[in-house]
């Protein structure tokens, strides 16, 4: 089983990296950039919220400190925001260590709208100390590249750093425990799990390869401001809803949804004019009604039913 | 100590309205047990209805009140029956499925009303909006008071209606234990519908009261939402009297944070309020009174 | 120094005592019984041995060591299992990857953790089970699970609670043969149960409580026959 899995991931990988070859059209490479930069937000949250259980409302904190970090380095600095790619997670990552203190005290939707608070402290923050970060005016910046297949390759690795290292995480001991932790944390302390301690070992990648988004961004589109990368609705939620209509707790779901996200998003924009989010609120809602657990996630539990009528077919394993 | 009084009285009074949208929204937590991001939205689609009663057919708003209450009622019985009920027999991974939910309808509400209204900003301007009484040297808007008036007035009736009436007794039950409830004969689905419908109608009321203060345009609901869940952690989650000391708590808290810090920290003050709250006392002020 | 001693311990809540100065001690290797009534206090005793809340008063040694001060999660680590009485599944993962997740205590590798859960998995008669769902299996399958990844964390204690509880005769006859088993491998064993006769038949010595204090302790025979304990048991008529 595990051995298609590989071979399904080879193949996409070399299709993705062979995709510039044949779509040059700047448009469509700006929608493929920004699937790559939605997957690895969902991605990353996906560690915390859909396999540790911690589902964060605030992740637009960690967004917003990389993005940051990347533009304020050339603002106050005058260094390449590049190396926002560097330090933009890295700060995101050093963050996150007392957000995590002050919020896994509280358990489910006490610790999900804390974070909700504390995305929200953040955006304000940032508004206000405006001789830090330029406040409401933003930050503009003047990229060095603008070729977009430039782009497209970073954003296609940083996706594939983010997923591998994830997947790392999870098919490891460190996984189990993150799991053991959503599924009964009670049950998992009396098995010996430090559970705050493996809740911060999910939210530090998660923060990290958040942060790489946001400094991805900051490049990438060369304005932020707190409204932007700071936002409650617009990233926050939105990584909650990319990652459920992928799948949760899945490899691949998060990228899954960030395509669907992204393309339907656009489809909807141009057909529908003004009533386009209108229609993305309605499928959201359904989608949350009839599909709980995502498409891949939805994909797995009808394999699984299957392989059980297998399984009872044949007198058991 | 002019500038504090005013201050002060302001915040009690703003604090009392916001207390009110607070209430539906700790009922609904109480019974439901679910996080309602859409509560802010149910506030302005309120506002909405209220305002169009205004300038479509000359209600005074205070009167208009009374038309937005039932129409929110019934759309949140709809809600809750079609939609969010479905999600209780769904196994998901993520518990936090409910909250989800909650966020699209947000979603959709938001986005019906900036279809029907664009993002303008609109207001509501009566003969007395911004006429002012005289309390010794402090003036005091006149709507604040009347809307504080109104405001209180409902949330005694709400608290008669919790405790004399059979149906609040129900709704009591059913958010104290839904089991025990249901075998003491409490038709817990009906309860549930009913407490979202009033939780509704509540919103809309508070939103009614604030539309002579408030510009109004599609965004306003998020602002409402974040003050409502601060009252309701404040208050501790399901207690209307919490609610109510927690309203004034905000109320006052960010008044004094505009005047001495300034207006752009306001809204930090009660996000850190928040935290602090869920944190250290995360009863809320009902656990305070138990102990 | 004993194997492993409660001094005096309290546990109030609010104004009610849960438990109220009790002590005992249980030797290496023995099958120790708590017995009593529902509400007589039985689960708040593991729950304070296993550090969910803390003592009220009193003093728990373990292997001579003082346990309750010690974080939660350590307790296992030192060597205490416990199940408990409304099992707790991990119900999206299978069989074998719960017992997996207890025997990473243990283990960094995955190679390790999943031959030790094969192993314990053999020992506990769950090999049919091994990938199924935890959230499909029956009330007494869910039970031998959770002492199955109780026992992969490798504990030279483990505290069983409530086990044979909702099990029909033939289930608690196979819960026993577990549970001699478990003693067979060195494994001292603190069991609660309600249920006389499963006690009676397996284990060494039996504390009966009532109303978090202890009313009678000794062998199994004394027990039985002891008046306190026909008394809260079966009320005065029978005394």
């Amino acid at each position: 089983m595990k051995n298609k899995n590989i071979i399904y991931t080879a193949i996409f990988v070399i299709l993705a990296a062979v995709l510039p070859v044949f779509i040059k059209a700047p448009y469509q490479l700006h929608m493929l950039i920004l699937v790559m930069m939605w997957a690895v937000i969902g991605t990353s949250w996906n560690l915390l919220g859909g396999y540790a259980g911690q589902v964060s409302f605030g992740h637009a904190a960690f967004f917003g400190v990389g993005a940051y970090t990347a533009g304020l380095l050339v603002f106050h600095f005058g260094i390449s925001p590049w190396w926002g790619m560097l330090l933009g997670p890295i700060m995101a990552a050093i963050v996150s260590l007392p957000i995590g203190l002050i919020c896994f005290r509280l358990r489910g939707p006490y610790f999900a709208l804390a974070m909700l608070a504390l995305g929200e402290i953040f955006r304000l923050l940032f508004i206000n100390l405006v001789s830090i970060t330029n406040g409401a005016r933003g930050v503009l910046i003047m990229p060095e590249i603008t070729s977009k297949i430039f782009y497209y390759y970073v954003g296609l690795a940083m996706l594939l750093i983010t997923v591998f290292v994830t997947y790392l995480i999870v098919h490891s001991k460190i996984g189990y425990y993150l799991v053991s932790i959503r599924e009964d944390q009670d049950a998992a302390t009396s098995l010996g799990v430090p559970t705050t301690l493996y809740k911060n070992f999910a939210l530090l990648p998660s923060a990290f390869f958040t942060g790489l988004a946001g400094a991805f961004y900051t490049n990438y589109v060369a304005f932020i401001d707190p409204h932007i990368v700071f936002n409650l609705s617009n990233i926050s939620v939105m990584v909650i809803l990319v990652v459920m209509l992928g799948g949760v707790a899945t490899t691949w779901g998060p990228t899954v949804g960030a395509l669907i996200y992204i393309f339907l998003g656009e489809i909807f924009r141009t057909t529908l004019g003004s009533a386009n989010v209108l229609i993305f609120g309605i499928l959201v809602c359904l989608i949350i009604m009839f599909l709980p657990n995502g498409i891949v996630g939805e994909l797995n539990l009808i394999k699984r039913i299957m392989s059980r009528k297998k399984e009872s077919l044949t007198g058991g394993v | 100590m002019l500038l504090f009084g005013q201050t002060v009285i302001c915040g009690i009074l703003l604090g009392g309205m916001y207390a009110l949208i607070a209430i539906g929204m700790t009922l609904i937590m109480g019974v439901m047990k679910i996080i309602n991001l859409a509560h802010g939205a149910l506030v302005m689609v309120g506002m909405y209805v209220t305002y169009v009663c205004f300038k479509e057919f000359g209600i005074d708003p205070y009167l208009g009140m009374f038309i937005a209450m039932p129409v929110l009622f019934f759309i949140g019985c709809l809600i809750q029956n079609y939609m969010i009920n479905r999600l209780v027999e769904v196994d998901s991974i993520l518990p936090e499925n409910q909250v989800l939910l909650t966020v699209g309808i947000m979603l959709v509400l938001t986005e019906a009303m900036r279809l029907m209204f664009k993002s303008d900003y609109r207001s509501v301007s009566t003969s007395y909006s911004s006429s002012t009484v005289m309390l010794g040297d402090m003036s005091i808007s006149v709507p604040m008071v009347i809307g504080f008036i109104i405001a209180m007035a409902f949330t005694f009736l709400l608290h008669l209606f919790l405790t004399r009436t059979d149906t609040g007794r129900a709704i009591r039950a059913t958010a104290q234990d839904r089991d025990a409830a249901v075998y003491m004969g409490v038709n817990s689905s009906r309860i549930t519908m009913i407490t979202f419908g009033i939780g509704a109608a509540l919103a809309a009321a508070g939103g009614s009261l604030l539309l002579p203060l408030f510009y109004l345009w599609p965004d306003i609901g998020h602002l409402f939402t974040a003050k409502s869940f601060i009252i309701t952690i404040l208050g501790g989650m399901g207690s209307t009297m919490g609610a109510a000391f927690g309203g004034l708590a905000l109320g006052i808290a960010e008044s004094l944070g505009a005047t001495y810090i300034s207006m752009g920290y306001k809204d930090i003050v009660g996000l850190v309020i928040f935290i602090l709250v869920l944190l250290f006392l995360p009863g809320g002020f009902r656990s305070l009174a138990r102990r | 120094m004993s194997f492993f001693e409660i001094k005096n311990a309290t546990k109030k809540f609010g104004g009610l005592s849960a438990v109220c100065n009790l002590s005992f001690r249980v030797e290496q290797g023995e099958i120790f019984g708590i017995i009593g009534p529902n509400g007589s206090g039985k689960t708040t005793v593991f729950n304070l041995v296993s550090r969910f809340f803390p003592l009220t008063s009193g003093e728990i040694y373990y292997k001579g060591k003082r346990i309750d001060t010690v974080p939660a999660h350590k307790i296992c680590e030192m060597g205490i299992g416990r199940t408990f009485q409304v099992v707790k599944p991990l119900r999206r993962m299978s069989v074998i990857e719960n017992v997996m997740a207890g025997a990473f205590l243990r283990t960094g590798s995955m190679g390790k953790a999943r031959h030790k859960a094969e192993e314990i998995i053999e020992f506990c008669g769950l090999v049919k089970y091994t990938h199924r769902e935890a959230k499909g299996l029956p009330i007494p399958l869910r039970k031998r699970l959770e002492i199955a990844r109780a026992l992969a964390t490798g504990p030279s204690l483990i505290m069983l609670d409530e086990t044979c509880a909702g099990l029909n005769p033939k289930e608690s006859e196979e819960a026993i043969d577990l549970i001699r088993r478990i003693k067979d491998t060195g494994v001292t064993i603190i069991i609660v149960e309600h249920i006389m006769k499963v006690m009676m038949g397996i284990s060494d010595r039996i504390l009966a409580i009532n109303f978090g204090s202890e009313i009678a302790m000794g062998k199994p025979k004394d027990i039985a026959n002891h008046p306190e304990v026909i008394k809260a048991y079966l009320g005065d008529a029978y005394a």
